[in-house]
């Protein structure tokens, strides 16, 4: 690819935010935790995509949107290798990594149907740990049990 | 520990954990006193326990202290919809810590959380119940003499025992040698075992019970639940595999003691009963010591 063409693809909006490096198959879930399948701004987003560091890759654009930090550790928690890019005026002002954090609170329902957070009006506390196999999962602060990503419902 | 609430067995060191059994040893000593005069425990079951709760309750009176509460949510303002943060938001004011069971997982750390006094955590669903733990422990190094470097077989049900588990976490500060003797549906879960590998320590898994009880200092037995298997058939097969009876202790070790959280179904057949190896009745009456050091710790009178 050209790095022109390249460009078009990065800043093709004049401001908001960039998500690239999405594992592919990870976009629509993206989507659909950002509210971005309900949202008036406008959406851009690709699909399988080339990409140098992963075989295929996906690309979100929403312009007039910048990101709280609750809504990156979303993003990290279903697309741990995405990048954020932020424009301001067609210019590329900052990327950076996402990073999925020690704790995540309340974006994320537990698994456990028992757990006292899906009985009384009391959010969720994780602590990030990965296993033996070293696949993430979140520990339960209340119920001490575990939440395995294939098992995220999100807020 | 004082002023600190115990939830999960996690909560305590290594150092906390052989503090309330010497306490313990103690009150056992000495199980009538006078220390908690003037203080007021609630005691909320939630779920009915009858065992836990006559337990917490017997502790607090030899010492002297009242009890304010109730044995199960039918009886309490629970079953008209108070949610949980407001029923312990006000036994706070009428007391000085507060002892709660409760069917729903985690709902102990919840209650800690909000309450504006100590809570220990009398079970919370299928996830915590340390002063069993405790007790458990008490009870091995009272007939062991040491809680270091044991040969302790778990039986039964160890996929879904919480009491399994939480031992288990307990034993691993411990140099044991743990034997995990389960059908291969109800295994110890990863989670678990993990604790035992970051200790540096070994498990072995067996199938056959006979295997392991002549290398035991501890058999700890628990039942297995027919509800916990999807075919009925699977439980049938099991079922009987795990049963101790007397003449399997023949070849034991003399120090061997058969421990059982109560309450037994069959899996300990009743001539084991007689044996002096059984030890699963005075396990139950070491609860109340452990209870007691935990309430004095806890409100800082020892
Ligand atoms: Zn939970």
């Amino acid at each position: 690819m050209s790095t022109k063409r390249k460009e078009l693809i990065v800043s093709a909006i004049q401001n908001g935010t960039v998500i690239d490096h999405i594992p592919a198959e990870s976009v629509f879930q993206v989507i659909r935790i950002l509210g971005l399948d309900k949202t008036d701004k406008q959406v851009y987003f690709g699909i399988n995509l080339e990409s140098k560091k992963y075989k295929r890759k996906g690309i979100i654009k929403i312009s007039e949107k910048y990101f709280e930090n609750f809504e990156v550790n979303k993003i990290a928690l279903v697309a741990p290798t995405a990048t954020l890019i932020e424009i301001r005026d067609f210019d590329v002002v900052s990327k950076s990594n996402v990073k999925i954090p020690e704790t995540i609170e309340k974006i994320v329902k537990c698994f456990n149907p028992n757990c006292i957070t899906n009985h009384q009006q009391v959010p969720t506390k994780f602590k990030v740990f990965y296993d033996e196999n070293n696949q993430m999962k979140l520990a339960c602060h209340y119920c001490e049990k575990n939440t395995s990503p294939a098992n995220f419902v999100f807020v | 520990m004082k002023n600190r609430s115990l939830v999960s067995i996690n909560d305590y060191s290594k150092a906390e954990i052989i503090k309330v059994l010497d306490l313990a040893e103690e009150f056992e000593k000495n199980p009538r006193q006078t220390i908690l005069n003037g203080k007021v425990i609630a005691s909320l079951f939630f779920e009915p326990s009858t065992r836990t709760r006559l337990s917490f309750e017997s502790a607090v009176q030899q010492l002297g202290g009242s009890i304010v509460g109730f044995s199960s949510a039918a009886t309490s303002s629970v079953q008209k919809g108070e949610t949980l943060k407001d029923t312990i938001l006000t036994v706070s004011n009428y007391s000085d810590l507060i002892v709660m069971r409760h069917n729903i997982d985690g709902s102990a750390r919840y209650a800690s959380e909000v309450a504006s006094v100590p809570i220990i955590n009398a079970g919370d669903g299928a996830n915590q119940h340390p002063t069993q733990c405790l007790l458990d422990l008490y009870s091995i190094r009272k007939t062991q003499g040491t809680l270091d470097n044991l040969d302790i077989a778990f039986v039964g049900d160890l996929k879904y025992g919480r009491t399994v588990h939480s031992l288990t976490m307990a034993l691993s500060l411990f140099n044991t040698r743990f034997h995990l003797v389960s059908p291969p549906e109800l295994k110890l879960p990863s989670a678990v075992k993990r604790h035992i590998k970051e200790a540096n320590l070994k498990y072995e898994q067996y199938t056959d019970f006979m295997d392991v009880i002549p290398a035991c200092d501890i058999i700890y037995m628990t039942r297995i639940q027919r509800e916990r298997f999807p075919d009925p058939l699977d439980y049938e097969k099991v079922k009987n595999a795990y049963i101790l009876e007397n003449a399997m202790l023949a070849n034991s070790k003399e120090n061997v003691k058969v421990l059982h959280p109560l309450p037994r179904v069959n899996e300990i057949n009743e001539d084991v009963d007689s044996n002096p190896k059984a030890y699963y009745f005075q396990q139950a009456l070491n609860g109340v010591f452990v209870r007691q050091a935990l309430v004095a710790s806890i409100l800082g009178l020892v």
